[in-house]
């Protein structure tokens, strides 16, 4: 793979942008974060054991016995995976503002929504990796099989919209004085939607419901991404303008 | 400090003689409810204050589209006064709905698509409220401030179609009917008339407020020149 510095060097070169240089940005933007992250494998040890510990907590507080299992199983999941997101989240804004990473990335000649697209696309799959490896071991400790195709697009779909707008709204909150404290209070009221969404059809694929049934809240999920990526794409300038 | 202007100090006078009329037509003046009784009074108030806080709310998300676009502090002071009034005249319409509920529904709360989304509602704009609280920077705060009202604003009737993919009894006594919906009923005459009433009177009271906050922005902002100017 193209080391970082010589990809912005490439766009950098080109002067005018080309039709290839805002992809090439984002994944630029995406290959640091990585091998940042697997570098350090601070983040991802941390949302994986935390996740872990929230579906023990479920476990006790909730008596997950055969019965209740088949009706709590989507809103454990969803509550996990919202729980480990914002960890992410706040990680990944919070390790550019502390070292001046941010302003480094701002000063590249490229569209800021790159950088935010890469951030998405990023911190989507630190959220993938951990939901992942979550799944199976959920499957195996309570003998349910979570491994449906139908499941899987709304995990997928979920996690979209839960980071696109999670990456807009720790871009915001990491310049604030109350920093990390401020994310999920930001985030949550506003992930609303998405996170009963993706309860409902998560728990439609799971009980086996009808397709009419599960088609609506899988609008209203694919409705959320496409406005709210929409939206912050149009917006991001204004979060990271000095 | 400048002066009150005299159209506000008019409007004021003419906001509190409203509420006053306002209370009487629905204390008094409308016939008793048949079936839930006095408590139905409530209504009044419940939907006037409701009316004019999803006004200030859409106001806001207006404002803070003008903002992003021009740039101008101006319009950062509108959206902070029409979200501050309708975030309390909102809890009023769910104290008033609660009160309403307890003897209507049996209960004082119930998570139907309504209430959840009045209840999100009001968390959002507090914690747009805390946001603002956390930076220095007029221009920083300004710009958050608004993207965050946008999304706000953009997710609130997402939840309530969210929610609706649960369940409803809440009744739409304006048009439209749910047979699972409880506790609704149709307006008299009279009833019709304390009902438009308040809804007049708590938009003239919400413009008075909306425009008292206004101005106290504008003194705030004096307030911090004059405190920049004494400092240097």
């Amino acid at each position: 793979m193209v080391d970082k510095a010589t990809e912005i060097k490439s766009v950098k070169v080109d002067g005018t942008p080309a039709r290839g240089s805002f992809i090439q940005a984002v994944a630029a933007v995406v290959w640091k974060d990585l091998r940042a992250e697997f570098r350090s494998r601070e983040l991802f040890s941390a949302m994986l054991v935390f996740s872990l510990l929230i579906i023990l907590i479920f476990n006790f507080a909730l008596e997950l016995d055969v019965k209740t299992r088949r009706s709590v199983t989507a809103g454990v999941l969803w509550a996990t995976f919202a729980f480990a997101g914002t960890l992410g989240l706040n990680r990944s804004m919070a390790i550019e503002k502390d070292r001046g990473c941010m302003d480094g990335l701002l000063l590249a000649p490229v569209d800021r929504s790159a950088i935010y697209f890469g951030k998405v696309i990023s911190n989507l799959i630190f959220m993938l990796i951990v939901e992942v490896i979550v799944l199976p071991v959920y499957s195996a400790l309570y003998a349910i099989n979570l491994f449906q195709p139908g499941l899987i697009l709304v995990i997928l779909l979920g996690s979209i919209g839960y980071v696109s707008v999670g990456t807009l709204l720790s871009a915001m909150s990491v310049q604030t004085r109350t920093r990390d404290i401020l994310l999920p209070i930001l985030l949550f009221p506003v992930a609303i939607p998405v996170l009963l969404a993706a309860v409902k059809a998560s728990n439609g694929f799971l009980t086996g419901a009808e397709w009419a049934e599960i088609l609506l809240p899988l609008n209203l999920l694919i409705a959320y991404d496409v406005i709210f990526i929409a939206v912050a794409f149009m917006v991001f300038d204004h979060v990271v303008e000095e | 400090m400048q002066p009150k202007p005299v159209a506000l100090k008019v409007l004021d006078l003419a906001s509190i003689i409203l509420l006053a009329i306002s209370t009487y037509l629905a204390l008094v003046f409308a016939p008793t409810e048949r079936v839930m009784g006095d408590v139905q009074r409530v209504f009044y108030f419940h939907i006037g204050t409701a009316w004019t806080a999803l006004l200030g709310f859409i106001l806001a998300a207006v404002f803070s589209v003008i903002y992003l676009i021009r740039k101008d502090l101006k319009w950062d002071r509108f959206q902070v006064a029409a979200i501050e009034v309708s975030l309390v005249f909102f809890l009023i319409t769910i104290v008033l709905g609660s009160i309403w509920a307890r003897p209507a529904w049996n209960t004082w709360w119930t998570w139907d698509p309504r209430l959840t989304t009045a209840a999100i509602t009001e968390l959002i704009y507090a914690a747009y409220f805390m946001l603002r609280q956390g930076i220095d920077d007029p221009d920083k705060r300004a710009s958050f401030g608004a993207i965050y009202a946008l999304l706000g604003g953009l997710s609130a009737p997402l939840t309530f179609f969210a929610i609706r993919l649960f369940r409803t009894i809440h009744p739409v006594v304006i048009g439209g009917t749910n047979p699972e919906a409880d506790g609704g009923f149709s307006m008299t005459a009279d009833m019709r008339l304390a009902f438009f009433f308040a809804l007049f009177a708590f938009t003239v009271i919400f413009i008075d407020l909306f425009w008292n906050r206004l101005r106290l922005g504008d003194l705030q902002d004096n307030v911090e020149q004059l405190k920049l100017k004494v400092s240097m």
